[in-house]
């Protein structure tokens, strides 16, 4: 199918874009990747009277790995994410969270920045950027502020985003040593996107869980933080009985989204189903 | 006045050859590369961005052609399935593909195609679970996938492990 006609404007600097949304904020979109927004404009779910592609945004580019942690520019592709090597020496949770993420041409063109600002209550980074206990920079018109992740995401679809404003950086904090992560999700066998995904930062000190961070997509409106599970973990050590009360306390955390393909039970039994299995997959 | 069907002037390099081009912003680059350019050797097989079919190379990486603008094109470089040979010639994976009967309506096969080369060029020796994996991208109504994976392992470089 083909979309509706618009304007489109290859924005040459942040100012510019942020100055084009401003003009006719409900009228317009930005245009990353494209591979949430066309498919949407082609079936005619949208019809925006200008496309602001940000593709060219040199700001909004690269991976920087310093002292202090990792900041990830907004256009990074899930490609890109998958194969940096210094990146993932540091957070292989990169790698293995992008290759669980649609197919590879999908991956060589969507970027993690398109993603968090699409907030699909079933998109893979949002439980990523949570474990990793990330923050996200956001351009506007009166420069830049942060949000953590955890305080970014608020409904379906839906991100503490203005329409003015551009999602430019991820911040993620240099982990402890002897940090381990993990990502799993059921997918869903047609869409490929989770129907639950769990992402987990935990680190132990002599067996016990020292340090626990959960972040949960797809069970819910929009991806969030599994606090008592993660809270009731720390000091314990990963036997079995703690791992099933750290589920249970997980899938009470929330009320579930219930749709044509899973119920919410279902999703509160697969919230547990995976916890227990990335929790296990971290068990030494 | 509504400016959205002004037409844009885009400059890329197809297949080796330099074209100036003028599309509505609106216009899929697959619409452009069939239709304005006359390769149709790239197909459209759905509406949803699942397909594949519509497969080609955008500065060396396998991408879904329904999915990009033609404006978003400019300056870059793309390879259609026309572009693997002069003439009719087959190239070793169109070849592997004949070999192994690795088609029968061959509607998926230009997509296909495409991206086993974006594949072989990051897993030079897949396994037949990076074979699957690598083409998720690419669906095909007819073969049940099995001689397609056939005709890539056929083209898996020997003793060098990815
Ligand atoms: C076949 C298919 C399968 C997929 N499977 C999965 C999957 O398994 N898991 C998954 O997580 N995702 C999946 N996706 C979605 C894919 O990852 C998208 O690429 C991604 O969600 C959006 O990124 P984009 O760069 O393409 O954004 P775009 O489509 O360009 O934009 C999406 C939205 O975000 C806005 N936006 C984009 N960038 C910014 C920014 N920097 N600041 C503010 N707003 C911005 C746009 O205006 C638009 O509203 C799939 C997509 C397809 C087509
Ligand atoms: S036509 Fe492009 S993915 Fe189906
Ligand atoms: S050969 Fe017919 S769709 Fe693949």
């Amino acid at each position: 199918m083909i979309p509706a006609a618009f304007d489109y404007v290859r924005a040459s600097s942040l100012t510019q874009a942020i100055d084009l949304l401003r003009n006719d904020p409900d009228g317009t979109k930005l245009l990353a990747g494209g591979h949430t927004l066309l498919p949407s404009l082609k079936l005619r779910l949208a019809s925006p009277a200008l496309l602001v592609d940000i593709g060219d945004l040199a700001e909004l580019k690269g991976i920087e790995i310093s002292e202090t942690g990792i900041r990830i520019g907004a256009l990074t592709t899930h490609a890109e994410l998958f194969a940096s090597l210094p990146l993932n020496e540091q957070l292989p949770l990169f790698r293995q969270a992008a290759g669980l993420i649609a197919d590879p041409q999908v991956r060589n063109r969507g970027t993690i920045g398109g993603s968090l600002a699409n907030a699909d209550p079933a998109a893979d980074w949002p439980a990523v950027m949570l474990a990793l206990q990330a923050e996200i920079e956001i351009a506007g018109t009166s420069g830049f502020r942060t949000i953590l992740a955890r305080d970014f995401f608020v409904d379906i679809f839906s991100t503490v985003l203005e329409a003015d404003e551009i999602l430019a950086r991820i911040n993620i904090p240099r982990p402890t040593a002897g940090t381990r992560f993990v990502y799993r999700k059921i997918r869903h066998p047609a869409s490929g996107f989770a129907v639950v995904g769990i992402a987990i930062a935990l680190r132990l000190s002599q067996n016990l869980v020292s340090e626990a961070t959960i972040g949960v997509t797809g069970a819910a409106n929009h991806a969030f933080v599994g606090e008592d599970a993660a809270d009731f973990l720390i000091g314990k050590t990963l036997s079995r009985e703690n791992i099933d009360q750290a589920a249970r306390l997980l899938s009470e955390a929330t009320e579930c989204l219930s749709d044509r393909y899973a119920s919410a039970d279902y999703r509160a039994n697969l919230i547990q189903v995976e916890l227990k299995r990335a929790l296990l997959a971290l068990t030494p | 006045m509504s400016t959205r069907e002004e037409r844009h002037t885009v400059t890329f390099e197809i297949n080796g050859a330099r074209k100036t081009v003028a599309a509505e912003a609106r216009r899929l680059l697959v619409h452009l590369i069939r239709e304005d350019l006359g390769l149709t050797g790239t197909h459209v097989g759905c509406d949803t961005s699942q397909c594949g079919a519509c497969t080609v190379e955008i500065d060396g990486l396998a991408v879904k052609s329904c999915t990009v603008l033609a404006v978003s094109a400019e300056g870059a470089s793309i390879t259609t399935i026309e572009g693997l040979t002069p003439g009719t010639d087959l190239d070793p994976i169109q070849a592997a593909f004949h070999e192994h009967h690795a088609l029968q309506c061959g509607f998926c096969t230009p997509g296909m195609v495409m991206s086993v080369r974006q594949l072989l060029k990051d897993q030079p020796a897949p396994s037949e679970h990076d074979i699957r994996r690598g083409l998720a991208g690419n669906i095909c109504r007819c073969t049940g996938y099995h001689n397609i994976v056939r005709a890539v392992e056929s083209l898996a470089s020997k003793g060098e492990q990815s």
